[in-house]
């Protein structure tokens, strides 16, 4: 116990350090973060529940546009805004900012949840592949949609509100959305963490071993199933918030629903860190995460080939990812006993 | 939102064949995707990239001066080895595993296909120039351009051609013995490797005929594989697998559709319609099962 408390103090202080030690690293970093939480909630569906979603990502771009609209649109009108394009002819003072923001980050959650519960109850009666492309249509038809809305900036998309004169420089703005993502990222962990251990988590790894006795044995799987979509849809889509105003800009189909880009890496994290588990998902991200900005600096115009590549790769040959190989190496690490004498005779039975 | 449509009732009579032209060679993509689903039940998402690649070999013809139309029946071979390579190196590690796998590596190849043919082939948007001419009709109201009618052709051709050699060849009887029962098959002296070999080849090279007509009539571009792969897997799941008929019309329906959109809702909405319109045939089939307490899998 005392080496878990350890363990965990040590990641919070490394958290906490971390963008004064290695400053230039800040943006990346708050990335990483953001990443995190997407394969944790993905790893709700497709992990714990047996769900392959490809169509997380729309509650990321739901929230990136939402969080961005609000945050606007509660003070200017918002389709000048959009059509001035990159020029800034409003600027929010730093209240209006703040305030702007954090109801839009609020509101970023709560609608794609709340989406998430209205069209849970059509798309996840579907099962297996159906499902998975089902949601794969979901997720690219929100961004063909949201790239012919005029009020949202359509194809060119939208700039989100710039930092606010007046308050620190571009420093002071790195380090409030690095503790944000954070801050997200702890929670989301500790809450996932704390549900898997519920009725909650039980239910899921029932679902996904088999539905059908699951609901003959009297659970209501659907409110389960429904419960795990909100859940992830609310991180995913304050996640998406905070993405979207990092960046500074929002691009339908590059940077929202970016089916290419953070649709894939959710899934591809996951897997390759271990679906099913509660660490997998992120030792997945921060492994994916260097070899993608290895990749993407040294290798600049072949990323996608590495990427379609590794997701072949660890699809095909590892799909256990990198927590099913360690507990294949230790199984008593992961609270497995082993009977010697069985073993024993199973290596004779080879 | 342009309503155009329903002032003028001649642009109906346009949208309708220009669909209906559009959907035969839906149909065609979708009835190879059917095989292979039906004979190694994997979906391939790359199916799409195949279709454009096969396309690309096509466009490269016109461009060192030989008539685009000659695609169909090169493409084809040439897509036909490549379809077999790839499942030699890596569809054959996936075909009797988890759906969910065979799927994302198909994804992840199809991520791959995409950039490699945007370095290979640029991303601009490219057409060939079949020079074929256009037909007037109603007293030059309805435009059809000819490329179009030769493609609707073509595609009725091969479909026909591939399901007489479905029926008679040994070939055919192999593969449609591997999809009745694969293992009852091996024990029978069918090499099933051989069959799921020859029937990803197959299913590449009616992307390539489809993709080299789709070079003539329409435009290619590196990363417009996917609707296409969205399109034919949905006319597979409403004809349901192994009923040629219905993915014939299904597809000409989903042409018809497509048309009507574009014209009614904006060229802008066009694919978002086709990937909302599969989401929505999804849930209602969906919702039309769980009445029996049956469900989709």
């Amino acid at each position: 116990m005392n080496k878990k408390i350890l363990f965990y103090s040590v990641i919070l202080l490394f958290g906490l350090i971390a963008p004064f030690l290695f400053p230039a690293f800040k943006l990346q970093m708050s990335i990483l973060w953001i990443l995190i939480v997407l394969s944790l909630t993905w790893d709700v569906q497709g992990g714990q529940m047996g769900y392959n979603t490809f169509g997380n990502i729309l509650f990321f771009g739901l929230g990136m546009y939402l969080c961005s609209s609000i945050h606007i649109g509660i003070f200017f009108p918002l389709s000048e805004w959009t059509a001035s394009g990159g020029e800034k002819t409003f600027l929010h003072t730093p209240k209006q900012f703040f305030q702007g923001f954090f109801i839009g980050l609020i509101l970023s959650g709560l609608i794609p949840a709340i989406v998430a519960a209205l069209i849970g109850y059509g798309i996840l009666g579907l099962r297996g592949h159906y499902f998975a492309i089902c949601t794969l249509g979901l997720g690219i038809a929100a961004g063909e949609i949201a790239g012919g809305i005029e009020l949202i900036g359509a194809g060119q998309g939208m700039t989100s509100p710039p930092w606010p004169k007046g308050i620190g420089d571009t420093e002071l703005r790195s380090e409030f959305f690095y503790f944000l993502s954070f801050i997200l990222m702890i929670f989301t962990f500790l809450f996932l963490r704390w549900a898997y251990t519920k009725r909650f988590g039980l239910v899921l790894n029932a679902i996904r071993d088999n539905e059908d006795k699951a609901e003959a044995m009297g659970i209501y799987t659907m409110r389960y199933k429904i419960t795990g979509w909100v859940v992830s849809a609310f991180f995913v889509g304050i996640a998406g918030g905070l993405m979207g105003n990092m960046i500074g800009y929002i691009e339908p189909v590059e940077t929202a629903f970016a089916g290419r880009t953070f649709g894939v890496f959710m899934v591809l994290m996951a897997i390759l860190g271990g679906k099913g588990t509660l660490w997998g998902p992120v030792i997945g991200a921060a492994a994916f995460h260097i070899f993608k900005e290895g990749f993407w600096t040294f290798f600049l115009g072949w990323q996608y080939v590495a990427l379609g590549a590794l997701i072949v790769i660890v699809v095909v040959f590892f799909p256990e990812g990198i927590m099913g190989w360690l507990r294949e190496k230790y199984p008593e690490k992961f609270g497995e006993v082993i009977d010697e004498d069985d073993r024993k005779a199973q290596v004779e039975l080879k | 939102m342009d309503l155009l449509i329903f002032e003028a009732p001649i642009l109906m009579v346009q949208a309708t064949l220009d669909g209906i032209l559009l959907g035969i060679l839906f149909a065609l993509i979708a009835y190879g995707m059917a095989l292979q689903w039906g004979v190694m039940n994997i979906i391939n998402i790359a199916q799409g990239e195949l279709v454009i690649l096969g396309g690309y070999i096509a466009y490269f013809m016109y461009l060192y001066g030989i008539h685009p139309a000659y695609g169909v029946i090169i493409s084809p071979i040439i897509m036909y080895f490549i379809g077999w390579g790839l499942y030699k190196t890596i569809i054959y590690r996936v075909v009797d595993r988890d759906l969910f796998i065979s799927i994302l590596a198909t994804f992840g190849i199809s991520i791959l296909t995409q950039q490699l043919m945007n370095f290979i082939f640029g991303s601009d948007v490219v057409v060939a120039q079949s020079n074929f001419g256009t037909t007037f009709l109603f007293n030059y109201m309805v435009t059809l351009p000819n490329s179009k009618i030769f493609a609707a052709g073509v595609s009725i051709i091969f479909a026909i051609f591939v399901i007489i050699y479905m029926k008679k060849s040994k070939l055919g009887r192999a593969i449609r013995a591997t999809a009745q029962n694969a293992r009852a098959a091996k024990i029978l002296g069918v090499d099933t490797e051989k069959v799921y070999a020859a029937t990803f080849g197959i299913n590449a090279a009616l992307c390539g005929v489809a993709g080299s007509l789709i070079a003539i009539t329409f435009t290619l571009h590196p990363y417009v594989g996917l609707p296409y792969t969205v399109r034919s897997f949905m006319i597979v799941i409403i004809a349901g697998l192994g009923n040629l008929p219905g993915v014939a019309i299904s597809g000409m329906g989903l042409g018809v559709f497509e048309e009507f959109a574009d014209y009614i809702l904006g060229t802008e909405f066009r694919v978002g319609a086709v990937f909302l319109l599969l989401v929505l045939i999804l849930v209602y089939r969906r919702f039309k099962l769980s009445r029996k307490r049956e469900y989709l899998k």
